[in-house]
């Protein structure tokens, strides 16, 4: 397959936005959603009280570049790992861009980040350096897949 | 004595004569020191905003309050209850001291609470885990890994037992955030004092309980709007015959602020959702005087301490008017607005922690010159997890501080007489009425929900917040400016005990084996049968059930077949 270069000329960036978990605080996620989609990103919202299994099912039906995950509740411990498990079984944790938001401690951030996740965005980020931070991570990951020969 | 004085216009600032002048003087100070100042030094902002968006004046005089009337402002305990709900104020009784707890297994918790009444809180107030939040047990397969992790676990009649162990209910009032499942918690309140031998009318507490704010701001729900209001009626009209000094829901809007709304907004949502219930609950047949004396608040304090201070007011008066004007009420006690409070947790930072413990206490300060009733102080780590014990204390030390070291207590409604005050509170009334307005054109509360419209307006405002603050417009210390470079404000978080999910389970299964399963199935069967009979007050029979010890996992799932559930479509 002929490999696309990332720049202008990339197809737009896919990501999916989801909230895990039984927790309701979703003001940060719409932020999110909508400071991807302002910055010309194809966006789609899972709404609340997704389980690990229905954000990576809806991550690969939507073939969405990165995943963005938004958590208060303390419970990302669990959902994060169970998650890079789904994405692992399915073949497409090299290519779906992981990305954890929220409130969580720094040791927290640590071991996720070490477990697979490309990143930890907390509370205070501002809608900008989302944005770059997620068209940076795509365009390394997009970058390695053409690489690789797997797009 | 002043009677002879107040007539003498001259001595009267706010007499007509004396407003033109003073309205000509501005006018003069304008064109003359002012323009001639800012020819030295220009201000520093083109254009000065409340929270609300409101613009600020550079100064204020009696001529804004050309159309005010003495009888909006008025004396404390008196309608429009603009100064206050009673006429002495903190003179008589300082506000509730309630540190909100919970966290891990029921038993956790109750060695919290003891730890608090011994650190001199007045008042307890619980917060449960996500899953007793949102009607699933401990052992659901939705509640992996949120077993007593934001808050404490509590599944069964048992649970409630231990949570109050030792803790006499007579003697101290027990607030619980808790609002689809509030019916199933006071249920099981009332059979632990029944079980205890306690009079229901002596006890005093809340329930939250307030399902619409969910659907727009907090988004914990389990059934569709409209059966869901119907379970707040039942637990209305249950207090009102049953439970003389239980607030039998708290009508926030500190979670409408923290899911994005402005100031104004808050307040606005608020009263609109009032209305919705007192509608409800009135069409049941209750006069509105037999339970609105029951109906408590809760708000937020925000950081702009003054218009904070005048939304507090704005939305007394409102309410006292509402109250009065639209449905009727005689007693005073219906018309009079008595809220809890809670600082801003949004507005706490993970970066300089330490800065916290500040923001918190000058919103505390704004609580109380506004006139709270009750109040909870975040803990410094809030930004980080559930406070630890060091953050707790030191946030009811920063009440106790202002209770008994500024002296701020001594008068009722320091603030009231302000130009500024004044005229933001009349402001901000203009603008909850402007809201209720356009509310009722939509159809109501319920159809304004239905329709989305407050919850794109605090999408709106949140965004638009989130942007002020990238831009630096508005300034966050010490995470948009004053930003360290290196982490000074090292803080020691709050450790969750890892079996707490495992024995909270285990406690479950040890309950479910040893209860009388007969007795289970009919309750259940009772509890559907009440549930489609739209005119039938579910409690009796949640009482009943919660008696049989069924779950409150098994409780939610039996009405969900009548009910259904909750589908939201979320905008951003």
């Amino acid at each position: 397959m002929e490999s696309l270069p990332v720049g202008s000329q990339s197809p737009p960036i896919r990501v999916l936005v989801a909230k895990a978990g039984l927790d309701g605080h979703d003001r940060g996620v719409k932020i999110v959603a909508r400071a991807l989609r302002d910055a010309g990103m194809e966006v789609i919202y899972t709404g609340l009280h997704r389980t690990p299994a229905q954000i990576v099912d809806a991550a690969v039906q939507e073939d969405v570049d990165a995943v963005g995950i938004s958590l208060l509740s303390g419970a990302h411990m669990t959902v994060f790992p169970e998650v890079i498990r789904l994405l692992t079984e399915l073949g497409v944790a090299q290519d779906i861009c992981l990305i954890g938001g929220g409130v969580m401690p720094d040791k927290d951030v640590d071991t996720l980040t070490a477990m697979g996740v490309a990143a930890i965005l907390g509370q205070d980020t501002p809608p900008d350096v989302i944005v770059e931070t997620v068209r940076r991570l795509v365009a390394e990951r997009r970058r390695a897949a053409s690489a690789a020969g797997r797009k | 004595m002043s009677t002879e004085l107040y007539r003498d216009e001259t001595l009267e600032p706010a007499g007509a004569r004396a407003r033109d002048s003073v309205a000509q003087e501005v006018e003069e100070w304008e064109a003359t020191e002012v323009a001639a100042f800012i020819a030295r030094q220009p201000e520093q902002k083109q254009e000065y905003l409340t929270g609300s968006r409101q613009p600020v004046q550079r100064v204020y005089t009696p001529a804004d309050l050309a159309d005010s009337k003495w009888e909006d402002i008025g004396l404390p305990g008196r309608y429009p209850f603009t100064r206050g709900p009673y006429p002495t104020m903190y003179r008589g009784r300082t506000w509730t001291m309630r540190q909100i707890a919970g966290f891990g297994t029921p038993a956790e918790t109750n060695a919290r609470f003891k730890y608090l009444i011994a650190q001199g809180q007045t008042g307890l107030s619980v917060d449960f885990d996500m899953p007793t939040l949102m009607g699933y047990d401990s052992d659901h397969q939705m509640s992996v890994g949120e077993v007593g992790r934001e808050g404490v676990a509590v599944d069964v009649v048992d649970d409630m037992e231990a949570l109050f162990d030792d803790i006499n209910l007579e003697e101290i009032s027990v607030s619980m955030t808790i609002n689809p499942t509030a019916w199933i918690l006071l249920a099981m309140y009332v059979v632990v004092a029944e079980s205890r031998g306690y009079d229901l009318n002596k006890l005093s507490g809340t329930i939250q309980n307030d399902i619409l704010k969910e659907y727009v701001a907090q988004k914990e729900w389990v059934y569709p709007i409209r059966p869901s209001l119907r379970i707040v009626r039942d637990t209305i009209t249950f207090c009102a015959g049953a439970m003389a000094r239980y607030n039998p829901i708290n009508i926030s809007g500190y979670h409408i602020s923290e899911a994005g709304a402005n100031p104004l907004q808050e307040v606005a949502f608020t009263m609109a959702i009032t209305s919705a219930y007192v509608q409800e609950v009135v069409r049941s047949g209750l006069d509105v005087d037999e339970f609105a004396p029951r109906l408590s608040f809760f708000f937020i304090a925000q950081a702009d301490l003054l218009e904070q201070v005048a939304k507090f007011r704005a939305v007394r008066r409102v309410y006292a008017k509402l109250m009065r004007d639209k449905f009727g009420a005689k007693k005073a006690e219906s018309m009079r607005l008595r809220f809890h409070c809670q600082t801003s947790a949004e507005t706490l930072t993970q970066a300089q922690p330490y800065n916290n413990i500040i923001r918190t206490a000058l919103q505390a300060l704004a609580a109380v010159l506004g006139g709270a009733q009750s109040l909870h102080t975040n803990g410094l780590d809030e930004a980080y997890t559930i406070p630890s014990e060091f953050a707790m204390k030191l946030a009811l030390r920063t009440q106790q501080i202002i209770a008994e070291e500024t002296s701020v207590t001594q008068t009722a409604d320091p603030l009231g007489g302000s130009y500024y005050v004044e005229s933001l509170t009349n402001q901000l009334e203009a603008g909850i009425w402007e809201y209720l307005e356009r509310i009722e054109l939509m159809g109501g509360t319920v159809a304004a929900i239905e329709q989305n419209f407050m919850q794109r307006e605090m999408a709106d405002s949140a965004y638009e917040h989130a942007l002020r603050k990238a831009s630096g417009e508005h300034v966050v210390v010490g995470v948009n400016k004053y930003v360290d470079s290196e982490n000074d404000q090292e803080i020691e978080v709050h450790q969750g005990d890892p079996a707490a999910e495992k024995n909270q389970i285990a406690q479950l299964a040890r309950v479910k084996a040893s209860r009388d399963q007969s007795e289970v199935a009919r309750s259940l069967s009772e509890l559907r049968e009440a549930a489609s009979d739209n005119e039938t007050n579910l409690m009796a029979a949640t009482i009943r059930a919660v008696r049989a010890r069924v779950t409150m996992g098994e409780i939610v799932s039996a009405l969900e077949e009548i009910f259904g559930r909750y589908i939201e479509t979320p905008v951003f």
